[in-house]
């Protein structure tokens, strides 16, 4: 356990070092190490993950919508690193105005469909994604269902209404 | 159009204009499930295929966010309907996670027992049905029997036997009886006797060797750059297997071993899937044995819904009863991501919880959408009967690849 601290502070270390300003905010507390990282840089950190860190696989890639933030869609990775066992979690967020970032096709091919996935429910676009476009749903479907502003559930229901919970 | 000069005999050009398009699903009998591809052909060879996925997608990302916790596991039984108990057990172990609920050993060992039987459940059917695209229809029909007999195992412990629901977060609703140890019991006597016919009747069958060895392979280096996980990376050599790597559910405990292949082709992922089921049965054999007394779930009013009499007898089950089931209790802020060993790969589970009653977001990993997409490369260049069978040793589950 404490091997695996010293780890992720060496982690934390580097790439603060290597990227400074880029690395928006950094939490060691959580199941694991996460970075939030700007969205232009994002694509080189990942390279230095892979390349100088050992960060040989990506686990997974999705979409998150905070509607109230500024930057209000984000893409999460989580990278593992097979010879040292150690997992890290990515995070970049865009504005929702122009939701574009570059993609992780070329360091990764398995980012491709989750990548169309995310498009597909965010509406995030990757720019030079070899076939940008959606995966689960129909091609003609004009909205992107995953964002909030979508409420699956039927509004007239009260039952489950925050007011009566005190919330 | 090059001619042959000792024959005089036009060949075909790679860039030739005689290329057919074949639609190869999305229902088509061959591909056990619901996947359109769409194939470029050159007489029988594929020149190129694009897939079409998303046929039966149900939006449980969606419908998640609008669920207390319990109420999300019967969607993860649609997922890899082959392995419904991992999908379960997977989401309940990451539901813990979050609250920060630790298990006793007895209800791990239980948990493994499931999870291991169905795991069984899953490569059976798997590797049957690549006997069945081969041509050998008896495997298939004769493991079936056992598969009922694990199904049977299902519904005395939890009264369904496909899309389970089994356990609940925090552990069990109800003890194993003593039928259902029995049971267990006669399947690990009687099970090891048919998977050795089985066996028999495929591994070193020259005709099912043919039809297998070399097709469908992929290196292990393409293999982890496409995020295969499970049998199929093992397969290729690769030994990465979440129960060893990232221990949960107390698997440290028990001594097996990683099978692993060499070719990543559709032989291997056979035999490292018929070396998985030997394996899954010894550490059911040891975790009954070394099975501990004690309580089949934890003892946090949070997440455990206190018995019934209790409800209808005490007013403090009855306010944790109400509390639990409309989602009214205090659940943590953070977010979380953890993994099982699924039937074919890393399933894995992203939490985002913002302290509401339902997840703010819940994400699957899929291991099947994702090592899906490396499937073209698998197949190009070779005949079509080579395609069905590397899309049916892949073990791609139409419900996990569409959510």
């Amino acid at each position: 356990m404490d091997k695996n601290l010293i780890k992720i502070e060496l982690i934390v270390e580097k790439i603060s070092s290597e990227f400074g300003a880029a690395i928006i905010a950094n939490c060691i507390n959580s199941d694991m190490a996460t970075f939030t990282v700007d969205s232009k840089s994002i694509i080189a950190v990942i390279q230095y993950l892979k390349e100088e860190l050992g960060f040989n696989f990506l686990t997974d890639l999705c979409g998150i919508h905070y509607p109230n933030e500024e930057l209000s869609l984000g893409v999460v990775y989580h990278l593992h690193n097979f010879n040292e066992n150690t997992r890290l979690r990515l995070k970049t967020f865009v504005s929702i105005n122009n939701p574009t970032m570059p993609t992780a096709t070329n360091l990764f091919p398995t980012s491709n469909w989750m990548e169309r996935e995310t498009f597909d429910f965010y509406g995030i676009t990757f720019d030079g994604h070899p076939n940008m476009k959606r995966i689960l749903n129909v091609d003609y479907l004009d909205y992107y269902p995953m964002r909030k502003e979508y409420p699956l559930e039927d509004p007239t229901r009260h039952d489950k209404d925050d007011r009566f919970f005190g919330r | 159009m090059e001619n042959n000069t000792y024959t005089n005999i036009e060949t075909p050009k790679l860039s030739s204009p005689h290329y057919t398009t074949l639609n190869l699903g999305p229902t088509h009998p061959a591909t056990h499930g619901i996947f359109q591809n769409i194939l470029t052909m050159d007489g029988e060879h594929v020149v190129d295929s694009e897939q079409t996925v998303g046929y039966i997608h149900r939006a449980f990302e969606k419908i998640a966010e609008q669920r207390t916790w319990y109420q999300i596991t019967p969607l993860t039984d649609r997922l890899n309907y082959c392995s419904s108990p991992i999908n379960n057990i997977g989401y309940q172990l990451a539901v813990e996670k979050l609250f920060g609920v630790t298990t006793s050993k007895r209800i791990d060992y239980m948990r493994v027992v499931i999870m291991e039987l169905s795991r069984i459940a899953d490569h059976l059917i798997c590797n049957s049905v690549i006997g069945v695209d081969a041509g050998a229809l008896t495997g298939f029909l004769y493991v079936m029997q056992e598969r009922e007999n694990i199904y049977d195992i299902f519904e005395e412990i939890c009264g369904a036997r496909l899309t389970t629901n089994i356990g609940r977060i925090g552990g069990f609703d109800s003890d194993f009886k003593p039928s259902t140890i029995d049971k267990i019991n006669t399947f690990l006597a009687n099970f090891p006797k048919v998977l050795k016919e089985f066996e028999n009747l495929l591994l070193r069958n020259r005709i099912f060797m043919d039809r297998t060895i070399g097709v469908g392979g992929i290196s292990g280096e393409r293999a982890l750059a496409y995020g295969f996980t499970g049998p199929n990376l093992r397969a290729t050599g690769v030994d990465y297997d979440v129960r060893v790597m990232n221990s949960y559910s107390s698997y440290s405990d028990f001594d097996f071993i990683i099978p692993t292949g060499t070719q990543g082709d559709t032989y291997d992922r056979f035999c490292v899937r018929q070396a998985e089921m030997w394996e899954s049965l010894k550490i059911i054999a040891q975790a009954l044995k070394n099975m501990p007394e004690g309580a089949y779930c934890v003892d946090v009013p949070e997440i455990v819904l206190p018995a019934k009499e209790e409800v209808y007898g005490k007013m403090e089950a009855l306010i944790w009863h109400f509390k639990v089931v409309m989602g009214e209790v205090n659940t943590p802020v953070g977010e979380i991501y953890t993994s099982v060993e699924g039937g074919n790969g890393e399933l894995g589970f992203y939490i985002v919880s913002d302290g509401g009653r339902t997840p703010y977001r819940l994400h699957f990993r899929r291991p099947c959408f994702i090592y899906y997409q490396a499937y073209p490369e698998m197949i190009k260049g070779g005949l079509l009967s080579d395609a069905i069978i590397t899309l049916s040793s892949m073990n791609v589950i139409a419900g996990e690849l569409d959510a």
